[in-house]
Formats: structure tokens, sequence, C-alpha cells
């Protein structure tokens, strides 16, 4: 139980996707002018990576990894099919958005619409897939993925819209006109990034 | 440079060298931020990306272009990942192949060039609607963009934190006998979010047409 | 050929589109394989060798060269790590060996005792280079490994025949922050193991990373400079070294090797 409490924890605050692996970073910057959108877009990524880690883990561990299939004929001990993973992770993560997609569409049409292009961009989301990947060279385990996959998208979700909040909170200030936009907003993840670094000090 | 000039047409000519300063993926487009800031620890590794990225955005893009009045609409998005996601795994392999020690730090990275969203923009948004030349130059032009900020943050950031440029010592550090105490900070993730800020800062008070109006 | 937009012509291009990149995918990994696990097994190699202090840190070597010494001075063999017994030679290709696969395989490994070092599996056989002078053995080289902050930390530990004092160490495969944690890929962090003691008068696994600086081996044997900014992971390293000495580790055959036990 700890072992998992200690996961999520990570995995929100201290291997935070956005902040402290840089993950996300278009969507991050893209969708974070207004905190309404941001919550829609973090949302959208809390279930997209909650639904698709804990597939995936499920795919390589009985499909791709070395001596999976063994559940269909001990003769194929030997097949390792691993280097499948990318392209199946993808599979799953297009399918799911497609999915998301859907949803949002019929139930919250307003939120489509402001979210327009960035909904299908989830799936080419660094953070999505990174999960995935992370999740592959970690070894983890189905409920660890399952914790894994909930707890780095709430990271996500935190970030963007902490950062949605700052960036409504300076639409009065005075910044340098190279810095306007775009450069201030890298400054200011840059700053918040290393507020989260506070939290690696933390044993766990 | 000659040749390549008269080899090419004005409008292939733009479409190279545009994305190198002007039309910058990192700096104008904001595409291809994610793995730009974690592999610039070093510019061994931010070389090995660069390069990454430019053959598959090349490659890809090519491919896109060549089967584009094939494609149906309803699945063009799935097609452009599959042939992607195809390049990186093979270039994956033939890192692993090759370069092993560099590709144990690389790991999960190569797999993200497939979500670039560089490589995916620029598949969906110029390689469908233009000709495989043509789509062929715009992949290496963005590829080179995108090598050449990594190129840059990388050099600041090896240089300023641990004294050394492609492993080679400039700066001696204080813990190897010398004078420089190196700058922790800049190991650090945030740090390459300040050097691109800074970037973007000169390259938008050089080119103030870039520069976003309230 | 059926219209753009139709079903068929659909999943007609769509299955194309699927076998074409199959087969890119599959011939790239397929015939690219052997190179990789050759790649693989030069690189940990290297890094035995570097661990004994048979190679300068930074020097580049071919297969070959590796080869030559391991076959002139390297007997690599494996042990059973619950009772510290050697595997006959004849029994199994110890140069071979896999730890690393075997531990992740049901069928050759076990759980671990309860320990600190997030080790969750042990395999059950662990490998072991006995570094040779002329016929008789100069140094032993065991396999370490640990959960460190961010990630498994793989290394390889070169002990003196005594099995008590360092020779030698390298961390070969890290995912720790580079220029904090990192450091323990650093050789120069590394060559100040030399010379220091991994067991206490009882031979208890006592060697530590401490915070600040340790004095000389000679006189501070049991405690290694710790990393200025790493604490997780210089703490990571004192729990995996110790795991690794004691019984649950090689500690029962490194007791086996010095008390002379035919083996």
């Amino acid at each position: 139980m700890e072992h998992f409490a200690n996961l999520a924890v990570r995995s929100i605050f201290l291997e935070n996707m956005a902040l402290a692996y840089f993950l996300g970073m278009c969507s991050f910057l893209a969708c974070s002018k207004k905190v309404e959108t941001a919550i829609g877009l973090g949302a959208a990524v809390v279930f997209v990576q909650s639904l698709t880690v804990p597939l995936n883990n499920l795919l390589l561990h009985y499909l791709l990894g070395e001596g999976a299939l063994t559940w269909i004929s001990p003769a194929l001990a030997d097949v390792n099919l691993s280097f499948l993973s990318f392209i199946l992770f993808i599979g799953t993560i297009a399918a799911a958005v497609q999915i998301v997609e859907m949803t949002v569409d019929r139930y919250a049409p307003k939120l489509y619409t402001t979210l327009g292009v960035f909904l299908p961009l989830i799936a080419v989301n660094c953070v999505i897939l990174g999960g995935s990947l992370f999740m592959q060279e970690r070894d983890y385990g189905f409920a660890e993925s399952v914790v894994f996959g909930v707890g780095s998208g709430l990271g996500f979700a935190i970030a963007i819209v902490a950062l949605a909040a700052i960036r409504e909170k300076m639409t009065y200030s005075h910044v340098p006109d190279g810095l306007k936009g775009l450069g201030i907003t890298f400054i200011s993840a840059g700053l918040m990034s290393l507020a989260f670094m506070v939290f690696s000090g933390i044993q766990l | 440079m000659s040749a390549i000039g008269t080899l090419l047409g004005r409008e292939e000519r733009k479409v190279l060298f545009d994305p190198l300063i002007l039309n910058n993926p990192i700096g104008v487009q904001v595409l291809g931020i994610c793995s730009a800031l974690a592999v610039t620890t070093r510019m061994d590794k931010a070389l090995v990306m660069g390069i990454g990225v430019t053959l598959v955005a090349a490659l890809a893009n090519l491919a896109v272009s060549l089967v584009r009045s094939y494609t149906p609409g309803s699945i063009r998005i799935i097609v452009q990942l599959s042939i992607i996601a195809s390049l990186v795994i093979v270039f994956d392999q033939v890192l692993k192949a090759t370069l092993y020690e560099l590709s144990l730090e690389l790991s999960v990275f190569v797999g993200l060039i497939i979500t670039n969203c560089i490589v995916m923009g620029r598949a969906e948004g110029f390689a469908m609607q233009n000709s495989p030349l043509r789509s062929l130059l715009d992949g290496i032009g963005n590829g080179l963009g995108y090598a050449l900020v990594l190129l840059l943050v990388g050099f600041a950031r090896e240089l300023l934190g641990a004294g050394k440029v492609f492993g080679i010592t400039v700066l001696p550090l204080v813990k190897d006998g010398g004078w420089y105490v190196p700058n922790g900070l800049m190991l650090l993730a945030p740090s390459a979010l300040f050097v691109i800020a800074l970037l973007i800062w000169a390259l938008r008070t050089w080119k103030p047409q870039l520069q976003e109006k309230d | 050929m059926p219209k753009r937009d139709s079903t068929r012509y659909t999943i007609l291009f769509a299955t194309v589109v699927c076998v074409v990149c199959a087969l890119l995918v599959s011939v790239a990994a397929v015939s690219l394989q052997p190179r990789q696990a050759a790649a693989a097994r030069l690189y940990m190699e290297k890094n035995v060798l570097l661990a004994a202090g048979l190679l300068e840190p930074g020097t580049e070597v071919t297969a070959q060269e590796v080869n030559r010494v391991f076959e002139e001075s390297i007997r690599v063999r494996l042990v059973d790590l619950a009772t510290g017994e050697l595997v006959p030679e004849d029994k199994v290709d110890a140069r071979g060996y896999d730890q690393r696969k075997a531990r992740g395989d049901p069928a050759t490994s076990r759980v671990a005792p309860p320990n600190n070092a997030g080790i969750g599996r042990l395999p059950n056989l662990g490998v072991v280079y006995f570094i040779m002078k002329g016929d008789a053995v100069d140094q032993v080289v065991i396999a370490v490994e640990g959960l460190g902050m961010w990630g498994t930390i793989y290394g390889f530990l070169s002990l003196d025949r005594d099995t008590n004092t360092v020779r030698g160490l390298t961390y070969y495969d890290q995912k720790e922050t580079p220029g904090l944690g990192g450091e323990i890929g650093n050789p120069k962090w590394q060559a100040l193991w030399r010379g220091r003691k991994s067991y206490d008068d009882k031979w208890n696994a006592r060697i530590t990373v401490i915070k600040g600086q340790a004095g000389a081996p000679d006189v501070d044997p049991l405690r290694v400079d710790g990393l200025s900014g790493a604490t997780v992971t210089s703490n990571a390293i004192t729990r995996l070294m110790q795991f690794w000495l004691s019984d649950n580790g090689y500690g029962k055959f490194l007791r086996r090797f010095r008390e002379g036990t035919k083996t």
C-alpha cells in the first residue's frame, strides 16, 4: 500500500511529466493561455493516460514481451516482439484519443471547439507515449501502471492549470517586446520547474 | 553551397533554408520542445538527436508525400504515424547496434521522436500538400533548424554546466584542479527553458517581425 | 482500382501500409539483433576490465582486444548465490550468461529476501570474474545492482583476493541526475574506492558512502566520500553495495573463496 502511495506522489510531484521531464511541452505552452482551456486539456490527458498506460502494460505483458506468447503455445517462448512496442502503444493511444474526442464532442461541445486541434493532438502528446515508455522501461506491474497512469496525468494537469493561472495574471504586466508571449512563458515554466525540484529532496 | 543553389529553384531554397532561422521549428513554430529540453545536457546527445530527427523528418516527409494522392482522408493521420513510427524504430535499432553506450542514455527520447510535433506537424501540414522533392527539403530544413537550436542550447549547458564542449574540457573544473566552478543549474532541466527563452528573445529582437503583438 | 474514399480501398491501402512498415521494421530488428547483442556484451565486458583496473578509463578498445584479455587472464564462472558454490565449468556457458535476463525470468530467479536496496528478484546464479595473474587469482569481480533515485543502477565491484580490499569498481548503467548522482559514473570518484575495505573485523558488510569527505583509505577504510547534492544516490549506493557483499548476495561465495573451500 505504501509502495503505491509512494509511486503516486512520485508521479504527480517529483517526476512531474511536464515540469521535470519536459514532456507535452507543445500543448503545455499553447493551451495555457486561459485556465478554462487548461482544465479541459488536463482532464482529457488524465483520462487518456489512465486508460492507455495499464492497457499497454497488459499488451506488453501478454503479447510483446519475451516469452509473453507462452499462453498461446509453449513453443512460442522464444518470441520477443518488444521492438513493435512503439507502434502498438501509438495504436492504443490513437484509439483512446478517438474515444475521448467523440465523448467530449457529445457531452461538452463548447470545450470541443475551444480545444480545437489540440484534442486530436493528444495522440502525439509526449506525455501519453512517454508514460507508456517509462512504464515499459521501469517494468511496472499492472497495479503500478494504473497508479502511474493516473498520477502522471494528474501531474500534467496540475502543471498546465498552474501555468495558465500565472499567464492570466501576467496579461497586464510590462514584458519586453522580444519576450512577449512565448519568451515569458518559457521563463515562467522554467521557474515553475525549478520550484518543483524542491520535491526531489523528499525521500519516500 | 552554390551547387545546391543551381540544383534547386528559388521556391525549393526557401523551403530548405527558412526553417533554419525565420521559421525555426523550436523558436518560432513552437514544435519539438520536449526532447529538445532533456537531451541538451551534452552536445554529443544533442547532435545524435538532431541527426535522428532530421533523418526521420526528411524520410517521413518524402514517404508521406509520395503516397499522398493514394491516401484516403479518413486514415491519413494513422498512416502518417505508422510511417513515422517505423522509421524511428529502425533508427533506434541502428543506434543500439552501433553507438550502444549513447543509446543507453538516449533511451526513452529516441522513441519520443515519433511524437515529436515537428515530424508529425510537417508531415500533416506540408508533405500532404506538396511534391516529394519539396517535402524532402522541408523535412531536412526543419530537422536542421531543430538541430541548430539543440546544439546552441547544448553548447551553453555543457560549457557552463560542466566546462566541456563535446566532452573536451574547455574550462577546467575546480574539482579537477582548475579554476572554473561549474554552474550546477545548467545541468538541471529548468535551465534549458531559460536558455531557449533567451534565444527566442535574441531572435525576436533581431527579427522584430516575429514578435507577438498583444 | 476502387475509388479512393470507398471502404474497400481504405482497407486495401491500410493493409499495404501495414505490410510494408512491418517488413521494414522486422528486417531491421532481426538483422541488427546479433550486432546489438554483441555491442551490449562488449560494453559490459569493457566495464569488467575497467573495474579490475585492466583498462584505463576513456580509452577505446576493440572487441578483439577485449576478447584477448578475457581469454588470457580472466576466468568467468557462475555462482549459486544461495549456497555460494561455484557451478562446474562444463555445466553452463558462464561468459554468455545474461544475469539481467535471468533475474527477470521466474524459472531462473527467485523473490529476493526483504532488503532496503530496492531489489525485488534475485537470479539463482550470479556471475563472477576471476582476474588471474599467472595461475593465481589476483582479483574477484562481482556484479552489483540496486534501485537508485531514477532507476536501477548496475555496476561491477572488483575485490582483491583477500575478498575485502576494493581494487576498483564501475557503475555502467544508471539513470541518476547528470552532474549530481550521475557522478557515480565518474572514474575520478570511482577511484576513491580503491584500497578501502568492504567488511569490518567481524565480516559484516560495512562500506558506506558518507556525507562529506572521508579520510585516506589506510586511516578511514570503511567510508567513501559522498557526492555533493546527491544524497539519495549516495545512500542507494551504500545499500546496494552492502546487499551484494552480504550473505544475501555474494557473501557466502566470498567466504568460501577466502577460506579456501574446494570449489
